[in-house]
């Protein structure tokens, strides 16, 4: 049979795409946000910081933007080309949901960028202000509804089968199904994290030239002060969605920890390498009764192991162990990254400890691997089943040719490759120049992205 | 066959066919922007085409999303059906859009590749129009089905027929594009659009024809919906007014008005839209399969055509305002000077 040939390749481009996809609103939903604040800060207090730190990271927003949105529309057919019939099946439960995103989110975003972005001198500053805040309510509204459709997989409820088709019977029930507050909080935590990190890095780098650049520091702050408040509470909100996964995913969580068979005081590993065909993890470097403690709160709790279900129900342990731990760790540098900052704070170095400014640097890009770590986890941890429990993956696949996905494979690894690399360049660079070269002269789309209303906006003291 | 106005699934067939059409004039007088960008070389002359849409085409394109996601949730066997069958024209006209999308941003970042981003917005533009008119085309001609999947092979869609209509809807943004530059531009650029639109339009028009005569030969039951009688008699109107339309346009050119040009090839577009409804009313999977067989189960349709219905207005509402905040004319040095 070929179909499973076809599988692979399938499954492979769905997470490819999705995975370069999410990397950009991760970084868009936390950057709304950000700019919200930034417009809000300076139509209240008039400081011009802040309008220049807005002029900086709208213009990097809307290169973002634009990736975000053409990945996104090949994300709205993957469905159909490459699961057709998982799309026939689910089409009542999920195409409510993804409609819903696109008359709420999609529009509202798309609207008011416009203005958003060019309609500096076409607007007063209250309705141009009005824009920025739709465009970042129109990213949370996103996100909660694809949240909503992916946890629906992840868990269903809410529905009745009818002739092997889901359709629904509550939609509260199937909106709020029992992972979704999880994910979304964890998820729009995890957004709000990718960006404060990479202002953190942007504003580390210019300080690194100039400890006295005023616009830098207000944005390392900024991101410093998030980083402290965010972290901590992303680390309650992932162990919440540990237990809550627990609860509906058992074999997800015993593939995550590398335990293979039930037991009470279960330990945790920090290490290990569990192996498939052994049905152990070897190697592991065990903290007693750790395990237990973290995943049902009780010294001696007991959770079931992966033996408990036949091999071809078990995710891949190998994989999970890892990319949860790499999420983890990084979580918990990103914890320390804000602890050493409210002790640099408190001893007002924060602007001046440079190895404290370089290792912000290097953290810059952590929040997007943290990402794509926790999906790997998520998704490979839902595996055999594109709806848990009820629809295998493999059931799910289009009747199209293993050459024809291999192919669109193959153009879209090019393409993504091309086009998103020379996309991450051009951020790069304009993070680079920073706050004090955005209005590039030579091009006339400076002006039209706002900038010539600040420009003519009385000088301002050089700081 | 039920025919009651009322008729949930009758009312989602309409609103897909609303979107899909609000998706085509939209996206394609902007894609034909980006088509007619290689004949103009002036970096201004550029800079002004790619102003005159740079705040809007991704509102236009969230129309492309709701008609692929609103034919998900209210026809997902249609869905399922057809995407597997349009593969690979699908995935090219994704990989265009992709270009010509990054290409907005990219093209004012770049220092020494402009030209390349130039080529992206042109080609992805290009590319994106034929793979939709060629969809189109295979559209029309009827999909197998089998099974509840598509039942073909991975070329049917590649036929005459198809090319046709590819390169006739390429044409047809094209016009649209260029009326729409007639509209925002003034000047030289203006002059040369007002020059292309009445060439480009007796290309339209005679795309026009040629699909509407093969089309009929495609299958009895489309012949029959159109030459039958009464039919005939009721359907008489659509050439009619096509001539009509292509009259008008024709001496708001010589006249040289502003925005006449842009919105009669509108009128144009409704118009033909109008006749291919005509011909494939009621299938969501021509020639098998009605919008009633593939239809999601009324709780479904039920729970976001309230949706439908409340925000859509409110869309129509923000996406005009948005288009009145940039009203008039556009000029390569930015948007006001
Ligand atoms: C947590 C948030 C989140 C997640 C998990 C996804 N997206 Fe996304 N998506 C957004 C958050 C977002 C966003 C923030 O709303 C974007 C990013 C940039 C943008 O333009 O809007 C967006 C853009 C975007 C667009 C373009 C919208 C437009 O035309 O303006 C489409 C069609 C999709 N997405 C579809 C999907 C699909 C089918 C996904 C799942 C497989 C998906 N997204 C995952
Ligand atoms: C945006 C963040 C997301 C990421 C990074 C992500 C990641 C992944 C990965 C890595 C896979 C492959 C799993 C495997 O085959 O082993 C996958 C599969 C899949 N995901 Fe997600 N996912 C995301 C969101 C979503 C959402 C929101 C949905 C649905 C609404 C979704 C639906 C699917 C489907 C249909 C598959 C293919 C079938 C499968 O392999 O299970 N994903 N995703
Ligand atoms: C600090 C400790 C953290 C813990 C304990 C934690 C816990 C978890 C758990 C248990 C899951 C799996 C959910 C499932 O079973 O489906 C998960 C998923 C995920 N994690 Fe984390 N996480 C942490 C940090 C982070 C960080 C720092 C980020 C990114 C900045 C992140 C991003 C994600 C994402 C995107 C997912 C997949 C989506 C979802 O299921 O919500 N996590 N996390």
């Amino acid at each position: 049979m070929n179909g499973f040939e076809a599988a692979d390749l399938a499954r492979i481009q769905f997470a490819f795409t999705v995975s370069f996809h999410i990397l950009f609103p991760a970084f868009t939903i936390g950057l709304a946000s950000c700019l919200a604040v930034l417009e809000g800060l300076y139509l209240w207090t008039g400081r011009a910081e802040f309008r220049r730190l807005f002029r900086f990271w709208v213009t990097i927003f809307a290169v973002t933007f634009g990736m975000g949105v053409v990945s996104g529309v090949v994300m709205s057919y993957q469905f159909g080309t490459n699961w057709s019939r998982f799309a026939d099946a689910t089409g009542d439960i999920l195409g409510p949901l993804l409609g819903y995103e696109v008359l709420t989110a999609f529009f509202l975003e798309a609207g008011f960028l416009g203005v958003m972005l060019f309609g500096w001198d076409r607007v007063g500053r209250g309705l141009h202000f009005f824009a920025t805040c739709m465009v970042a309510v129109g990213t949370l509204i996103s996100s909660f509804w694809i949240l909503a459709a992916n946890s629906w997989m992840h868990t269903p409820a809410g529905y009745a089968m009818r002739d092997g088709r889901f359709v629904p019977a509550d939609w509260f029930a199937v909106i709020f199904n029992p992972s979704f507050p999880y994910r979304l909080a964890h998820m729009v935590l995890a957004a709000y994290l990718t960006t404060a990190f990479v202002v953190g890095a942007v504003g580390a780098w210019h300080l690194l030239r100039d400890s006295y650049n005023q616009p830098a520091r207000v944005m390392f702050s900024m991101a410093m002060w998030m980083a402290a408040l965010v972290a901590p509470i992303q680390l309650v909100a992932g162990d919440l969605h540990g237990l809550n996964t627990l609860e509906h995913q058992p074999a997800k969580i015993a593939a995550m920890e590398g335990h293979w068979t039930t037991e009470r005081g279960m330990p945790f590993y920090l290490f290990g390498w569990p192996d498939m065909a052994r049905e152990e993890t070897r190697w592991a470097l065990a903290i007693p009764h750790a395990g237990a403690l973290i995943l049902t709160h009780d010294w001696n709790g007991e959770v079931k192991g992966l033996k408990d279900w036949p091999p071809d129900q078990r995710p891949h342990s190998t994989t999970l162990f890892w990319s949860f731990r790499a999420m983890v760790g990084l979580g918990m540098l990103m914890i320390l990254t804000g602890l050493v900052s409210l002790w640099l704070r408190s001893r007002r170095e924060l602007y001046h400890a440079r190895w404290f400014l370089r290792g912000c640097v290097a953290m810059g890009p952590a929040g997007f691997a943290a990402l794509i770590a926790g999906w790997v986890t998520t998704e490979m941890g839902r595996q055999p089943w594109l709806v848990y429990g009820r629809m295998r993956t493999l059931d799910g696949l289009s009747p199209v040719l293993p050459g024809n996905v291999a192919l669109s494979l193959a153009l879209f690894i090019a393409v993504y490759a091309a086009v998103f690399g020379a996309g991450v360049f051009y951020l790069l660079r304009l993070m680079a120049a920073g706050p004090d070269h955005v209005a590039p002269p030579a091009s006339p789309r400076g002006e039209a992205a706002g900038m010539r209303p600040l420009a003519a906006a009385p000088a301002e003291p050089a700081p | 066959m039920s025919a009651a106005p009322f008729d949930l699934v009758a009312v989602w067939a309409v609103i897909i066919a609303f979107g899909v059409l609000m998706y085509v004039v939209l996206d394609g007088f902007d894609l034909g922007v980006g088509m007619l960008f290689p004949l103009f070389k002036e970096r201004g002359d550029r800079d002004a085409m790619m102003n005159s849409v740079a705040p809007v085409w991704d509102g236009n394109e969230t129309w492309l999303v709701l008609g692929g996601v609103g034919l998900f949730a209210a026809f997902p066997l249609a869905y399922a059906v057809i995407l597997p069958a349009l593969y690979l024209p699908l995935v090219l006209m994704l990989i265009a859009l992709v270009f010509r999308g990054v290409a907005f941003e990219f093209r004012f970042k770049s220092r020494h590749r402009r030209w390349l981003w130039d080529a992206a917005f042109a080609g992805g533009s290009t590319v994106a129009a034929l793979t939709q008119g060629v969809a189109l085309g295979a559209f029309i001609q009827g999909i197998k089905v089998a099974d509840r999947a598509f039942a073909g092979g991975p070329f049917d869609w590649l036929t005459p027929f198809s090319l046709m209509t590819g390169v006739g809807l390429a044409a047809g943004y094209a016009m649209l594009g260029c009326g729409w530059l007639i509209m925002k531009t003034e000047g030289p650029l203006q002059q040369r659009c007002f020059a292309l639109m009445a060439p480009l339009g007796l290309v339209v028009l005679g795309f026009v024809a040629a699909v509407s005569l093969w089309t009929p030969f495609l299958s009895p039951a489309i012949a029959d919906r159109w030459f039958s009688w009464p039919n005939l008699a009721y359907l008489s109107p659509v050439p009619l007014l096509v001539a009509i339309v292509a009259l008008a346009l024709w001496r708001a050119l010589r006249r040289r008005r502003q925005a006449l040009p842009f919105v009669l090839t509108l009128c144009l577009f409704v118009l033909s839209y109008l006749g291919l409804g005509i011909s494939l009313w009621p299938h969501a999977i021509p020639p098998s399969v009605t919008i009633w067989q593939a239809a999601s189960s009324p709780e479904a349709q039920r729970f976001l055509i309230v949706g439908v219905l409340v925000l859509i207005p409110v869309i129509l509402g923000y996406t005009g305002y948005a288009y009145w905040v940039f009203r008039g004319k556009v000029t390569g040095a930015g948007y006001h000077s």
